[in-house]
């Protein structure tokens, strides 16, 4: 098999070495540093005296700081922090967080007595702004503007480069050709030229041969990529610093204007003031929902829709919206979303003076899926019958449907199909001139008695839409009507059109990275001994990819044009034998 | 028009549920077709040539060379391109497939394919059917995710085979996936076809949703792909050490009775060598699983993206850590981690096989895992 031309061993290193040559710089990944794993003592002989001491100390410490830079920023360790990374955001998944459900994480706490405070050490109910995980992807970013830096410059030096020349052996380059023609060695070389040059090869001719590459977008998409995943973190970490987020609950007709008093519930990120709220205003003009009236999933809200009016700016015109589910109202910077809803019954207090002491919706709580609330009504200014000062509290539950023959006080439905509000009542102290602040939600009844009926049973009644009830002591509470209420979510987050742009970006960069291929091709051309122009072509990927062998054979055929082959009259050829042998001949469609 | 829309055209419905069982009884029966051509393809003389693979390998490897020192190849057609494996591979060619050199078994798998086939248009037709009969995309719940998720897995199989790929060695393991997929999905995922809530209306389902689908399609065919690689690449590596056939018996034979791990790991060789002679080579699994992965790895950015924007649109911030969020940054990380192995001296091969495992893994945790264990603002997707 071995033919006269089989080089001898020797050559056989320097065909490495050569091919190597060709190899480089095909990529801008750090280099493999495996020999540098273990540091040496970077300091070297320490010379006498203080001098020598601080020289020695000097050098140890920056050589030890320059090794540990380096593997910071080796690949090895970024693949580290990367699974460290994944690993390290597991647990916020399992545990609940503070930042996604307060109620939720609080609840965790005290039910596990043991955990609960080992978790809180821990940082496990806030893992995403714990130490640990902050270590990590900071190390992480760090390694990686350590990666990105050089390798811009060494792509800038590639740009700038030219492709290395053809190496000596074309025959031992992953993929190659070769045929005689009899056209001249430099007309094959001048059109080979033109055709890479066609195909958008980069060129550089040599003195038998040609060199091109090609997919240098490869690695710009792979640093732009990188260097939006910094966009991206930056952008994330601002708006977590400057967001703010509260939650308004607003009864059908009211409104609210967009200052920190004005919010139910307020949390903002650690760098934002009172002064970064943008004004506006708006209000619930009426409130729309409609639910699943059949079938197994009966109950199930199909649509929310909130008609606002809003005022841009401290005065601007009102303009009318509509805001629903996904499609936030968008405003002075502001987003507006619907997050909830539900009733607040109207009624009207008088006293046993026969003076109104309270009138108004109650926005009140939903407890279930079908919108049963629980109601807490608190009126402070109350005179007796006799005109005595008193307080009194009302506590309850209103239910949009009833069904008794349920034998359930809890709603069927949530729309309005049988509303009634169901109430008890307690006089006495209300605790809220206490100074600890009062849930308006909550009725502390430790200091009140309940109101008892004739035959001494605590006093409750269901009052329809209209009805009245009248307390033993003479006051009297009207059920007027029913008004929805819906919460809305006011957020105001910089760094949004940022974090996509560089989320764009991103995808841009890790698509051209992975579906562009790098590649060299050379091509010689040299007169063979028996007069013929012997031509070969061959080509070098960064990984083995079935494309290059196509492109490669692509390009050859297209030469062909202007180098025709010769048909060899002499000695039976032995490739047609080896082809059918070939071992990837086979596997060729699972390759492509 | 609620009225109509509640109806949820039960005609339909009830036609998806026929269709499904009818692909579920054609799956079964391309299953048992797919058995039958392993089983042929065992009695094959495939057995025989397993010691001679790499004496062939060898050869070729040879005739190769001196095609490559011959210089003149007369080529008047297409020009022929030689091609060198990388240094240091084993140079090992690919199995003749399940059928193995039996035509009988051949025949069977021919025809596992062509139920496959049938199965699919039945599957897609429930699917159809279902989206249908609630005028919306067919995503609203866990039966629903499941059966399309089914329905795009063997649409990539399908895919690649049309498209002249070497992967009907996959039609065993997609018919087993397939079916545990749909068994669950009928009988514990179960949910009676109706509207969606409020907050999954919204044109991005249609956007985030399918290719959120279509990534965990072919993530499948990568990792049952990196799978059988990790099989193959111990397979060859005892056909190079000559531990394989007689050869194993008799190391077999010398092994001594106290150790156990290392009788039972060669016995289950001694099993398993004469389907793993039959697969693809280590290095084509290896590229393959690769190559799925890594084409699908933007697309997954690109979904997670979408889902960050709808978030923003739904609940006022494009990330908030909820349980379904937080497993697509892990399933992404891990796949980044995977890529990069694969770049990293001493990480390649095994040890990115594991990754890209582990990172598939991540994916069916956040589809089944999340949905059922976790509560998370994703939890109204009706398990
Ligand atoms: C922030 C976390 C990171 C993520 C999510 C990430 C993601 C990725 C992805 C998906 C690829 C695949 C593209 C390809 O194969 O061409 C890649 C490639 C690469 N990454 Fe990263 N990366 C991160 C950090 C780093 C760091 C810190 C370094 C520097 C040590 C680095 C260096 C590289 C290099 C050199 C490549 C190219 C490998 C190749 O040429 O195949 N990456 N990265």
């Amino acid at each position: 098999m071995g033919t006269t031309e089989t080089p001898p061993a020797a050559d056989g290193a320097a065909d490495e070495t050569d091919a190597a040559a060709a190899g480089s710089r095909l990529s801008t990944a750090p280099e493999e540093e495996r020999g540098q794993a273990v540091p040496g003592s970077f300091g070297g002989v320490r010379k006498p005296g203080a001098f020598g001491y601080a020289a020695w100390a000097a050098r140890e410490t920056i050589g030890w700081a320059r090794w540990f830079w380096r593997q910071l920023t080796s690949m090895r360790v970024a693949l580290i922090l990367l699974f460290l990374l994944s690993l390290a955001t597991v647990p916020g998944s399992l545990v609940p967080q503070t930042s996604v459900d307060a109620v939720k994480a609080e609840g965790w706490r005290k039910s596990h007595e043991t955990l609960g405070p080992l978790y809180d050490k821990l940082g496990l109910f806030h893992v995403y702004s714990s130490v640990w995980f902050s270590a990590i992807y900071i190390l992480l970013f760090t390694s990686l503007v350590g990666c990105i830096v050089p390798r811009t410059w060494q792509f800038v030096g590639q740009l700038r480069g030219r492709p290395p020349a053809a190496p000596r052996n074309l025959r031992r380059l992953p993929a190659h050709t070769t045929w005689r023609t009899d056209a001249e060695p430099e007309q094959v070389l001048a059109a080979a030229r033109t055709l890479l040059k066609k195909r958008r090869f980069r060129t550089e001719p040599g003195s038998d041969s040609v060199a091109s590459e090609k997919g240098y977008l490869r690695e710009a998409g792979n640093l732009v990529f990188h260097i939006a995943l910094i966009v991206l973190l930056i952008a994330f970490a601002s708006g977590q610093l400057w967001k703010s987020e509260g939650q308004k609950l607003i009864v059908e007709g009211d409104g609210f204007a967009n200052t920190l008093v004005q919010y139910d519930d307020f949390k903002s990120g650690s760098l934002f003031t009172a002064d970064d709220l943008k004004p506006f205003s708006f209000y619930l003009d009426d409130f729309e929902a409609t639910y699943e009236r059949t079938g197994p999933q009966r109950g199930t809200p199909r649509t929310y829709e909130a008609h606002v009016t809003y005022h841009e700016g401290a005065d601007g015109p009102g303009r009318k919206a509509t805001v629903k589910v996904n499609e936030p109202l968008e405003t002075s910077g502001s987003k507006v979303y619907l997050i909830g809803h539900g009733y607040a019954p109207v009624v009207t207090v008088r006293d046993g003076q026969g003076d109104v002491a309270f009138r108004g919706g109650i926005p009140s709580l939903p407890i279930d899926n079908n919108i049963t609330e629980s109601t807490v009504l608190k009126v402070g200014d109350y005179r007796t019958k006799d005109g005595k000062k008193d307080q009194i509290g009302f506590k309850g539950n209103f239910v949009p449907t009833l069904d008794l023959k349920t034998g359930t006080m809890l709603s069927q439905f949530p729309d309005l199909d049988n509303p009634r509000l169901v109430l008890t009542a307690y006089h006495g102290w209300l605790g809220t001139n206490s100074g600890t602040p009062q849930n308006v939600y909550q009725l502390d009844v430790s200091k009140m008695q309940q109101f008892k009926d004739k035959d001494g049973n605590p006093f409750a009644q269901a009052l329809k839409v209209g009805d009245t009830m009248t307390l033993p002591d003479g006051g009297t509470l009207k059920f007027e009507g029913i008004k929805p209420w819906a919460t809305f979510q006011i957020s105001q987050q910089p760094g949004n059109s940022t974090a996509l742009a560089g989320a764009v970006a991103a995808l841009a960069g890790v698509a051209g990275s992975l579906f562009i291929q790098r590649r060299r091709v050379w091509v010689r051309a040299v007169r063979g001994k028996d007069g013929h122009t012997v031509v070969e072509l061959a080509g070098l990927g960064r990984s083995e990819s079935a494309k290059l062998p196509e492109e490669l054979a692509d390009l050859a055929a297209a030469l062909q044009a202007d180098a025709p082959p010769v048909t060899a009259t002499d000695a039976p050829d032995p490739a047609e034998s080896a082809e059918s042998a070939d071992p990837s001949a086979a596997s060729e469609g699972a390759r492509a | 028009m609620i009225a109509i829309a509640a109806a949820a055209n039960e005609n339909l419905a009830h036609i998806s549920n026929v269709l499904i069982y009818s692909a579920m009884a054609v799956y079964t029966l391309a299953f048992l077709a797919h058995i039958a051509e392993w089983v042929f393809g065992s009695r094959s003389a495939v057995g025989r040539t397993a010691a001679a693979i790499t004496t062939e390998a060898g050869a070729a490897r040879a005739a190769a060379g001196a095609s490559a020192q011959g210089g003149g190849t007369a080529v008047l057609e297409r020009p022929k391109v030689v091609t060198r494996a990388a240094t240091g591979s084993r140079d090992v060619p690919d199995g003749p497939g399940a059928a193995g050199t039996s035509e009988k078994g051949d025949v069977y798998g021919r025809i596992a394919v062509s139920l496959t086939v049938l199965s699919f248009l039945l599957h897609a037709g429930s699917v159809l059917t279902r989206a249908l009969s609630v005028q919306r995309a067919p995503w609203g719940n866990m039966y629903e995710f499941s059966t399309t998720f089914g329905m795009t897995v063997v649409g990539v199989y399908l895919g690649l085979l049309a498209f002249k790929k070497n992967v009907r060695w996959l039609g065993l393991p997609l018919t087993t996936t397939i079916l545990l997929d749909l068994g669950l999905a009928v009988s514990v995922l179960y949910t009676e076809s109706d509207q969606l809530v409020p907050a999954l209306h919204s044109y991005w389902l249609w956007i985030h949703v399918s290719t959120a689908i279509l990534c965990g399609a072919a993530f499948w065919v990568g990792a049952c792909s990196t799978l059988l690689y990790l099989f193959r690449d111990g397979y060859e590596a005892r056909l190079v050490e000559g531990r394989t056939g007689a050869g194993l018996r008799r190391y077999l034979d010398e092994l001594p009775q106290d150790r156990r791990y290392a009788r039972f790991k060669a016995k289950l060789a001694l099993r398993t060598d004469n389907p793993m002679s039959r697969l693809p080579a280590a290095a084509t699994l290896d590229k393959l699983g690769y190559r799925i992965n890594a084409t699908v790895f933007p697309l997954w950015t690109f979904t997670i993206i979408a889902g960050a924007i709808w978030a923003e649109a739904a609940w006022g911030r494009y990330w908030g850590w909820d349980p379904k969020e937080v497993w697509s940054f892990i399933t992404w990380v891990a796949y980044a981690c995977f890529l990069h192995a694969r770049a990293t001296a001493g990480w390649k091969g095994r040890k990115a096989a594991y990754i890209a495992l582990a990172a598939f893994g991540c994916y069916i945790f956040n589809y089944y895992g999340v949905n059922i264990f976790v509560t998370g603002k994703h939890s109204y997707a009706g398990v």
